[in-house]
């Protein structure tokens, strides 16, 4: 088969780390489970303040500037109030499943960050199916959330929760076929291989993968401008309207770690993961992951948010069909054109992006009106 | 095979962070589709009618200001011009300037806030609304400057005004017009072309002609959905005959034709208080009453065109230093007759979003 | 909902955003950096003179939260007509300044004070040692022009300069 044509250059990293550092399986798990757990913590805390900053700025005041230098233990202060708070269960409830539903939510938010190359071959598991591993896990969130507004007996909890499932359900289509058109020039499945064959970030080579990808993360994690499932001003907050204490802190978490885990693979899949000229890999690991988590903060600071209908309806009418040309059009690419010289394809991509979305926004009509009672 | 499905009700509840004040809808849905709708009010209810009959007229005026707390300058010249309709006294020019200014002023502001409160409710998590609040600070400011508070003002007295404005009050306002174009221009930009809120507001929570005028609407509700009526061209008040400013209407009379309309407003008072700073004559500022008015026995009703709509006051006297009886027409009420047809067959989402683009004040509706 | 304007719309909007990045902030750092109030601030407390005070009780039937209490009485031994209690209930008072404009005989005035939060509700009620005038008492420019002159200038939002940045 053919595949594409790109030099995998393996050596580009000076430091390539065999599957088995540090030495035996379980110490490589035990190293690496706590790398990404600290990783993970950090991350989140740094993206929270970082958020706060940033929209703040962007909204002519300072963000937080009182706890600590600059405001940067901010974060902090805020999970030691949640922990401090009483927990009210309410008497209707179904408690089990009130129990664990913020631990089922959080876990497979975690488990994301097993297969997500920090360096070459610095992965937990170096799976050779990583991103079909991603997309599984990725949805199992929707369970916990699902679990959660179910057993809170309240009506706006489990209007949230309905709403955040059909959401979930409908994006996973243009964000599984957006990575099949990454999968295709790659050549490969496994996550580090991915990284390794992007000579040109992929972001150039497939920008209406990136950016389908892009908001059907937005939707995946309950971001602006789809945020509709925590929308202050209609369902008072959704699922989590009857949690307080650590549960409800453990919602917040999910909500900021998802953000990290989504941008990590964005970075991953399109911008070229650790790759980078002087800084450590691992550096520029976190530096592309921030820029993109900007992008989503100035999204949600400039945009309101859509309706639950006309978000199915951009899912199906405007993303889906959208994915599949793609998907379509990278296919004959890389059948006929194999030994095309990479920058062809480039704008040749570039161009249909745009044709594309021109084209779709012109005809495409959504949203029920009035319903006639 | 159809699928049964059962109607059930939600409280979209008093305590809710976005109805604007305590409101309570009650709403049978089906599914997320509003079948029927109840409105439930009340909860801020203090007496404020009957309060009217135990202090003096002169003494009323600070209770006016907490009717519409965001527009106190409009409650206290609409109660002021009823008193001295009814006492035929007479105001001097400059006190009509400085209301007129101060009236379009506070228009501005309310309608700074209706905007953004609006966009809240349509998803832009506060950017808009700080931004707007911003060019407010700047408009209370000034009215810091001359009456000394910033939110229920007290300024207007029966005969005039309560002081003349001191002396670096109009540079101040003229730097404010030569910069606020420039904002609303920058707001436009931000939100006008928007495609979200297009999709959000556009067809949305339509009220047809014929329904606003049965129903008894006023202000922008009622020109939104394309009637030509604004009380400051159809039956001027004080000196608003001396102006020239168009008025906007909408076509549809759906959420985004209210949201343009508030926002062309505000340019025409812009022009209009251009005009009043070029035209504003020296002179004394308050008329010569006493301390405690005794109107004549009878009764009077007048109305001013308040940033929420017609604002009007009823006063029956008997000659003695409180009113007999004193009922006001507030806005807000009459505008929430017709919410029940414009919200029905929409769904939660668009509930809010048509709630907050009539733009109401709780403490108006309830008195 | 049609994409009328293929997302140009968006577009714009999102530089307005970040457009505001580089812009200096409006807000203020409350304890560390105080504006000066307007002149004529209707502020939380009041201030009383003694010497000018008739208690003729004008204010009183002017308030009409019914907030100030004056208690007068014939002194035998100094032959005069004293106020012996002059109490204002602050919590009552909602600063409307109609009794400053009441008085006849210009011996009430409004403080400038907006920061005087008290613990316990029965502190709010300000008696006549309390409310005379003192250098620590500052007078607001509130109905009284010759006071408002003498006042520190008001600090205004249109003269910061904050979108040339």
């Amino acid at each position: 088969m053919a595949e594409a044509n790109f030099n995998v250059i393996s050596q580009i990293s000076p430091v390539t780390l065999p599957p088995d550092w540090p030495g035996g399986f379980w110490w490589h798990f035990l190293v690496f489970t706590i790398i990404i757990i600290a990783f993970v913590m950090s991350m989140v805390i740094g993206f929270m303040y970082f958020e706060r900053r940033a929209m703040a700025r962007m909204q002519a005041r300072l963000g937080p500037n009182r706890v600590g230098p600059f405001g940067t233990l901010q974060p902090i202060a805020d999970a030691i109030k949640v922990l401090l708070k009483e927990d009210i269960i309410p008497t209707k409830a179904d408690k089990i499943v009130y129990w664990l539903a913020p631990v089922v939510a959080f876990a497979p938010v975690l488990m994301i960050f097993a297969v997500i190359p920090f360096q070459n071959g610095a992965l937990l598991a170096d799976l050779n199916i990583g991103i079909l591993y991603v997309a599984a896990v990725a949805s199992l969130t929707t369970v916990g959330i699902f679990m959660a507004g179910w057993s809170s007996s309240n009506k706006y909890s489990i209007l949230g929760a309905m709403r955040d499932i059909a959401a979930v359900v409908s994006y996973e289509m243009p964000l599984v076929l957006a990575i099949a058109g990454v999968v295709l020039i790659s050549g490969s499945l496994s996550l580090n291989q991915i990284v390794l064959t992007q000579d040109i970030p992929f972001i150039l080579l497939q920008p209406l993968g990136f950016f389908l990808f892009f908001f059907a993360a937005c939707a995946e994690i309950n971001r602006s401008p789809f945020d509709l499932l925590e929308a202050d001003s209609e369902i008072v907050a959704g699922f989590h309207t009857e949690y307080s204490g650590m549960k409800f802190a453990m919602f917040y978490l999910v909500e900021y770690a998802e953000a990290v885990a989504m941008s990590a693979i964005i970075t991953t899949l399109f911008l070229g993961g650790w790759r980078g000229p002087w800084l450590p890999p691992w550096l520029w690991f976190i530096v592309k992951t921030g820029a993109v988590f900007f992008v989503m903060v100035w999204v949600r600071t400039t945009l309101p948010r859509a309706r639950i209908d006309q978000l199915m309806a951009i899912a199906w009418k405007f993303f889906f069909p959208l994915a599949v040309i793609n998907l379509v059009i990278t296919g004959v690419e890389i059948l006929f054109f194999p030994v095309a010289l990479p920058w062809v394809m480039v704008l040749i991509n570039i161009g249909i992006a745009g044709v594309l979305i021109l084209l779709w926004s012109r005809f495409f009509q959504i949203g029920w009106g009035r319903v006639e009672v | 095979m159809a699928l049964k499905t059962e109607p059930f009700a939600l409280n979209i509840g008093p305590a809710h962070p976005s109805t604007h004040g305590v409101f309570r809808m009650r709403a049978t849905l089906d599914g997320e589709v509003i079948v029927d709708l109840e409105p439930v009010f009340g909860y801020l209810h203090r007496g404020v009618e009957k309060l009217a009959e135990q202090r003096t007229y002169t003494g009323f005026i600070p209770l006016t200001d907490r009717l519409d707390y965001l527009a106190s300058m409009s409650n206290n010249m609409a109660y002021c011009l009823a008193v001295e309709k009814l006492a035929g006294i007479k105001v001097p020019e400059r006190a009509q300037y400085l209301r007129a200014i101060l009236a379009e002023l506070q228009r501005i502001a309310s309608h700074l806030i209706a905007i953004g409160a609006f966009l809240n409710d349509c998803g832009a998590f506060m950017t808009p609304i700080l931004y707007m609040l911003r060019e407010r600070e700047k408009i209370l400011d000034l009215f810091e400057m001359a009456s000394g508070q910033r939110l229920t003002y007290n300024f207007m007295r029966i005969g005039g005004v309560s002081q003349d404005v001191p002396e670096e009050f109009l540079p101040a306002l003229h730097r404010f017009m030569v910069q606020m174009p420039r904002f609303i221009d920058e707001y436009e930009q931000l939100l006008k072309e928007n495609e979200i809120l297009i999709a959000r507001s556009k067809g949305v929570g339509i009220l047809p002609k014929d329904l606003a005028i049965n129903s008894g609407a006023s202000g922008p509700v009622l020109r939104g959905s394309g009637v030509k009526w604004d009380i400051r061209k159809a039956d001027p008040y004080a000196i608003y005959d001396r102006f020239g400013f168009d008025i906007p209407t909408g076509i549809m009379g759906d959420s985004y034709d209210r949201y343009r309309v508030r926002v062309e407003e505000m340019r025409q008072s812009l022009r209009i208080i251009k005009q009043a700073m070029e035209q504003i004559p020296a002179g004394p500022v308050r008329a010569e009453v006493p301390h405690l008015v005794h109107p004549p026995i009878g009764e009077v009703y007048a109305r001013i065109e308040a940033p929420k709509g017609e604002l009007g006051f009823y006063i029956v006297s008997d000659n003695s230093i409180a009113p007999y009886r004193l009922h006001i027409r507030a806005p807000s009420l009459i505008n929430l007759t017709a919410l029940r047809e414009m919200i029905i067959g929409w769904k939660i989402a668009d509930a809010i979003i048509i709630f907050g683009s009539i733009d109401i004040c709780m403490a108006e509706v309830d008195r | 909902m049609k994409f009328e304007k293929f997302g140009t719309g968006i577009a714009k909007g999102m530089v307005v955003t970040l457009k505001h990045l580089l812009r200096h902030p409006v807000t203020n750092q409350y304890p560390e950096q105080r504006l000066n109030p307007s002149r004529r601030i209707r502020g939380n407390e009041l201030v009383w003179s003694q010497k000018r005070c008739t208690g003729c009780g004008t204010c009183a039937k002017t308030c009409h939260q019914g907030a100030i209490r004056i208690v007068t009485s014939p002194n035998m031994v100094s032959n005069r007509y004293e106020v012996v209690e002059y109490e204002i209930d602050t919590g009552y008072c909602i600063q409307c300044g109609l009794c400053v404009e009441a008085c006849p005989y210009s011996a009430l005035y409004l403080g400038r004070t907006f920061e005087k939060a008290k613990y316990r509700r029965g502190e709010l009620v300000q008696s006549k040692e309390i409310m005379l005038e003192r250098p620590d008492r500052p007078v607001s420019g509130y109905f009284y022009p010759q006071f408002a002159e003498k006042l520190p200038r008001q600090t205004l939002l249109v003269e910061r300069i904050t979108e040339k940045k």
